[in-house]
């Protein structure tokens, strides 16, 4: 059902009845490596390029999510996923793997929650029974492709940030045990007119704050409804900047319930500069650590932000600003929900 | 940004980036300025220790090892970029690892060992010079048009 202008409340509220995440050697190093069902020591994962590579870890998440959930790859409706290669290969090559229709999805580091809304929308309407959806993305992989060689030595600005070696996906069903996914939020192409792809949090900022907002308004609910607004990769720049605007604008977000994916998968004393980003950034730490942690009991309602910077290198060579993209979901276990 | 870029944006764009501007970590460039000073002494140091080597021990002058020095710099810095070290340095150094011959290797080596995966002909050779081209450019260029001048003065400017 639509509520106001973008967002969808599901009445049926899909399930996730099980998620699959996989990592690289830093996420290992980090300060999750628990809530992680697999972790490679070798950024290679034994292939012989990084885009391969790539493609295995979406591959093992999806197999993963569909061995914890106990269903085969036949009973997957559909896939809903994308990365942040060109043309999303990786993801489209494991979706051959799986062999379920697919849709490929670009909403760079948004893909996930993208993903997830959709997901819900068709499971909500009984277009699907069982379906996957994720995103998934890999260090080396994406610094070739948007920055520069990974062995070149260019010092990085203290706005950088690092690139998630991971990959998350969630096994969505009508029914079963599990976080339910609640409403969701569709996001607008923001652009403040930013153009440093060194400092993505700053851009990304308005276009989170963007969303949360109509979010909260179009849904009728007070911030205080949930236990923990999460986003994606604002990083440290990013966090404050949006927390500067909620100010200005009144909305009232506490500092505690405000938290960021990009800040939570790495400890202190990693080289990470600004935080953490990625389409496999919120993907790993949505469906790995923070789904945990409320299935442990810890928070009954959550909403995630996933935003992405919808920038390519040939936009920025041209002096093209950065675009950004905010969706937000729900994601509701144990409690009163509303209806 | 350029006044001209500015004049572009909305009224509310400039107020958001003003916002931003505060949050904005600066980097730190008196701090990255005397990092890249020794990190760049301390690599010349050891070009100058190489080239007293083979001043000493071989057959070299002061004028003729030059080469010889570069050459062996340029190796181990291929080695240093190989083992993934380089790039690591130079997020300390900064302008002290670029600026001196290593620097340039590393731009040239980096991309090879990068696009290894795509084959040897479209895959290095196709993109080995992807950074390190343009500098030999303008370098070309720039000592192109040095040259003409000096040259320009020296037949009709009487030097």
């Amino acid at each position: 059902m639509l509520a106001g202008h973008r967002t969808w409340i599901f009445e049926q509220k899909p399930v996730i009845i099980s998620t699959g995440t996989v990592g690289g050697p830093f996420e290992a190093n980090g300060a999750i490596p628990d809530d992680f069902d697999t972790l490679h020591a070798d950024l290679w994962l034994g292939q012989d390029s990084y885009e391969k590579a790539h493609k295995i870890l979406f591959e093992e998440a999806c197999q993963k999510a569909m061995e914890k959930g106990g269903i085969q790859k036949d009973q997957v409706q559909f896939i809903l996923a994308g990365d942040l290669i060109n043309q999303i290969t990786p993801t489209s090559f494991a979706s051959r793997t799986i062999g379920a229709p697919y849709f490929g999805l670009f909403g760079a580091c948004s893909t996930s929650m993208e993903g997830l809304a959709l997901g819900a929308y068709i499971v909500n309407t009984k277009g699907a029974k069982y379906l996957l959806t994720g995103a998934s993305s890999h260090d080396t992989a994406v610094e070739k492709q948007f920055r520069y060689p990974t062995e070149y030595g260019g010092q990085k600005p203290p706005t950088a940030q690092w690139t998630v070696t991971g990959a998350g996906a969630a096994l969505l069903s009508d029914s079963g045990e599990g976080p339910h996914v609640t409403s969701a939020t569709i996001g607008r192409v923001i652009d403040m007119g930013l153009t440093d792809p060194f400092n993505m949090g700053g851009a990304m900022a308005p276009a989170a704050v963007d969303t949360i907002e109509a979010h909260l308004k179009e849904r009728n609910v007070e911030p205080s409804y949930y236990d923990l607004i999460v986003t994606g990769d604002l990083g440290q720049i990013g966090q404050e900047v949006s927390m500067d605007l909620f100010k200005k604008h009144g909305t009232p977000i506490s500092e505690e319930q405000y938290q960021d994916c990009g800040l939570m998968i790495y400890r202190e004393g990693q080289p990470v500069l600004a935080g953490a980003s990625g389409a496999g950034c919120s993907a790993t730490v949505v469906y790995g650590h923070l789904l945990n942690r409320m299935k442990n009991g810890e928070f009954k309602r959550m909403l995630v932000v996933a935003t992405g910077a919808l920038l390519s290198p040939l936009s920025f060579q041209q002096n093209e600003t950065i675009p950004c993209i905010a969706h937000a979901v729900s994601i509701e276990y144990g409690g009163e929900q509303l209806t | 940004m350029s006044n001209n870029q500015k004049k572009q944006l909305t009224p509310v764009q400039q107020e958001y980036q003003k916002l931003q501007k505060q949050r904005e970590i600066k980097r730190p460039v008196v701090k990255n300025c005397i990092k890249a000073f020794l990190t760049g002494g301390l690599i010349c140091l050891i070009g100058q220790l190489i080239s007293d080597f083979y001043i000493y021990y071989f057959d070299f002058t002061e004028q003729t090892a030059g080469n010889p020095t570069v050459g062996t710099l340029i190796f181990i810095t291929m080695l240093l970029t190989g083992f993934g070290v380089y790039d690591r340095m130079a997020q300390f150094g900064g302008a002290g690892t670029a600026v001196p011959v290593t620097g340039f290797g590393n731009a040239v080596i980096s991309p090879a060992i990068e696009h290894r995966t795509e084959g040897f002909v479209l895959g290095v050779g196709g993109n080995m010079f992807k950074l390190a081209g343009a500098v030999i450019l303008f370098g070309v260029f720039s000592a192109f048009v040095i040259a003409l001048i000096k040259t320009t003065l020296i037949q009709w400017g009487g030097l």
